[in-house]
């Protein structure tokens, strides 16, 4: 369960294509789920949740000191742990190709 | 024939169901409202069918112990009514099409169906049944829209023709359903939506939980006062005259009059200090604890019903993952507020046994229900509100502090958070209104007989000279440790059985006002109630029961010492 924080770090964290993990994502800002890096357990939980690859996610709010990060998937808002937030990845997309 | 009620957390399941069968159960605005299963009866054309409130689940991989629940019950219905909510049907789907893959028969209620107009949501129902090949039908559970037409299609449900695919194709296929059903238009921000962000954004999130808190608050206090004093104390005035004439026949003395009544005093009948069946327990528990009672599930119930304890549990999430729990802890200990029951009962909510040891063992030491609280707020509150102040504050450290170390010294790691959260609703005055009554009416059902057996007990072990052994077997804790004279031993046993009859039982030992804080805070600590015991004993089993014992001894014992010491 935590080994992937090392090979998260090594091949996730340069950001390319515009990839962050969802806690980088600013208040309001949205982006495409693009991966999740913790295991099966959790990505069913969020699977079932409404989030999956591929789906645009908004980042609503944040707590201070790593608490939860509330995001907003289709018409529904979920509150993700901060630890569990930090291995969804996600592609910002650029604000001139959002349609919606 | 059996039923079984199926769908996602928080669609409206309990609602559907207390409609169908008349049952009522309670039900909120909050995923994982019902944790255990309800079951009631309701006619079907001529014969009665079984029906099952199965606790909500978004599928059927079984990733916790509802889901677990959910698929076990599966096995032995006939029917399954899914409750599928309209305004979010993607994510709605998936267990649908597990449901329709098991071949059970089903019919589709497309519940909160009064909230896709308004959110510019297009429903295509016709394409919608032909693509799912079974009954779909619109439904507003809270108004009771479209039961009737549900209860008609029940017989026409018909087993699914999808062979069983993986989760990806599962997915897929539920987008490309909803891709041909479903239009969205655009629409503004309404401000409830725009509230609804505010409330879990730090600082917007940290002053709208403090304003909520601090209304809720002064809300309870003022109907708690304003019943006590315009309502139930007129009435128990009245009572009076009958009651000392009643205590002339019987001689003014002996053992019947003293259990009846109870003690004079100055020669008159006093409620707080007679402690009589027919005087103190019968005013503590109408005149002192219901009202209390009253006020707080009222506001409990708008809490609950317009989706804000969501909101409360991210906000509190950082100091409670300190605790070894996370935000989704908060609401247990809401409950507990009002009674522990069934306040450690939804502790299953959270996800593994050690964040369920952690917040049953916290809620039955430092989260007084609202019967003792009734007291502490009549007893100590008549000495000043400093005083109440220094009960709650030591609750509260006391609380954050067991959790502190009871998360250091138990094995394990607490899961992180997540949860749905519902959009805010303003809960239908009826809805609020019923589910008042039912805990209200629990509350009456469950404490009179036990309130008057307290009593009487209590009378009878008195005038054989029981609680003189005790006094005298326990004086060194009781006086020694916590400085209270050694009859307030009475008070502590008695706390075992209820805490507001406890708390009543020290109004005749005149005690000065730090004594008073003292002995409140041992009692809310020291043992819960029996039913507490009983439901703790269910829920984390033998071994963790005794270990949840013996910190609440240790607490308890620390607690009130030091107290003692601090105030002396």
């Amino acid at each position: 369960m935590f080994g992937f924080k090392h090979r998260f770090g090594r091949q996730h964290l340069p950001a390319v294509n515009g990839l962050i993990p969802l806690t980088d994502l600013a208040n309001g800002q949205s982006g495409v789920i693009h991966s999740f890096q913790g295991g099966q357990t959790m990505e069913q939980r969020l699977n079932a949740l409404g989030a999956r690859q591929g789906q645009r996610i908004t980042r609503i709010g944040g707590m201070f000191m790593r608490g939860p990060i509330t995001v907003k998937i289709e018409k529904s808002q979920i509150a993700i742990g901060f630890g569990m937030a930090k291995h969804i990845l996600v592609k910002v997309q650029d604000e001139n190709f959002v349609n919606g | 024939m059996k039923i079984l009620l199926m769908g996602n957390p928080n669609v409206g399941k309990s609602v559907l169901f207390s409609r169908l069968t008349g049952v009522q159960v309670i039900a909120s605005n909050y995923p994982g409202s019902t944790v255990g299963y309800t079951r009631g009866q309701m006619k079907l054309g001529s014969s009665a069918a079984e029906i099952i409130d199965v606790p909500g689940t978004y599928s059927l991989d079984p990733t916790n112990d509802a889901e677990r629940v959910a698929v076990e019950m599966l096995q032995d219905g006939n029917v399954a009514i899914n409750i599928v909510d309209a305004t979010n049907l993607e994510r709605n789907l998936y267990l649908t099409l597990q449901l329709l893959e098991r071949k059970i028969p089903v019919v589709i209620a497309l519940n909160m169906w009064d909230d896709t107009q308004h959110l510019g949501i297009h429903l295509d129902l016709e394409k919608l049944q032909n693509l799912l090949g079974v009954p779909v039908v619109p439904t507003v559970a809270v108004s009771g829209i479209g039961i009737k037409t549900l209860v008609e299609k029940i017989p026409q449900s018909v087993s699914g023709n999808y062979p069983v695919i993986s989760p990806d194709e599962r997915w897929a296929l539920v987008g490309k359903i909803v891709s041909q059903v479903q239009q969205i238009t655009h629409r503004h921000h309404t401000w409830r939506e725009r509230l609804a962000d505010a409330s879990v954004r730090p600082l917007s999130g940290m002053f709208i939980a403090f304003a909520v808190l601090a209304a809720a608050f002064a809300l309870i206090r003022f109907l708690g006062e304003g019943l006590i004093g315009y309502v139930f104390d007129p009435l128990f005035n009245l009572l009076l005259p009958p009651l000392t004439s009643l205590s002339n026949t019987l001689g003014g003395g002996g053992l019947l009059h003293d259990i009846l009544i109870g003690k004079m005093i100055n020669g008159q009948i006093d409620y707080l200090q007679s402690l009589g069946l027919l005087t103190t327990a019968i005013y503590i528990e109408f005149a002192a604890v219901l009202p209390y009672v009253f006020a707080f599930y009222f506001v409990l119930g708008i809490l609950e019903d317009t989706g804000y304890l969501p909101r409360l549990a991210v906000l509190m999430d950082t100091i409670l993952h300190r605790l070894g729990l996370h935000g989704y802890a908060i609401i247990p200990t809401m409950l507990g507020l009002g009674c522990n029951v069934p306040a450690i009962l939804s502790t299953r909510i959270l996800e593994s046994k050690r964040e369920r040891f952690i917040a049953a063992t916290l809620i039955s030491i430092a989260v007084p229900c609202a019967s003792l609280q009734a007291m502490i707020w009549g007893l100590v509150g008549k000495e000043g509100p400093q005083y109440l102040l220094i009960v709650y504050g030591t609750l509260i450290i006391v609380w954050v502090l067991m959790g502190f170390i009871i998360n250091k010294f138990t094995k394990g790691f607490s899961p992180e958070m997540l949860t749905e959260i519902p959009p805010y609703r303003l809960p239908p005055a009826r809805a609020l209104a019923q589910k008042l009554w039912m805990r209200v009416k629990g509350f009456i059902v469950e404490a009179t007989p036990i309130v008057l057996g307290s009593v009487l007990v209590v009378g009878l072990l008195y005038a054989v000279g029981v609680f003189d052994a005790i006094a005298r077997f326990t004086a060194p804790v009781v006086t020694g440790l916590f400085g209270l004279p050694k009859e307030a031993v009475t008070a502590i046993v008695v706390g075992f059985i209820r805490k507001d009859v406890a708390m009543g039982m020290l109004a005749p030992l005149a005690l000065t006002a730090n004594q008073l804080v003292v002995a409140a805070v041992v009692l809310a600590m020291f043992f819960p109630c029996i039913a507490t015991f009983v439901i703790l004993g269910k829920e984390l089993g033998l071994k963790d029961t005794l270990r949840a014992t013996a910190i609440m001894i240790v607490a308890a014992l620390s607690a009130g010492g030091l107290l003692n010491l601090i105030l002396k």
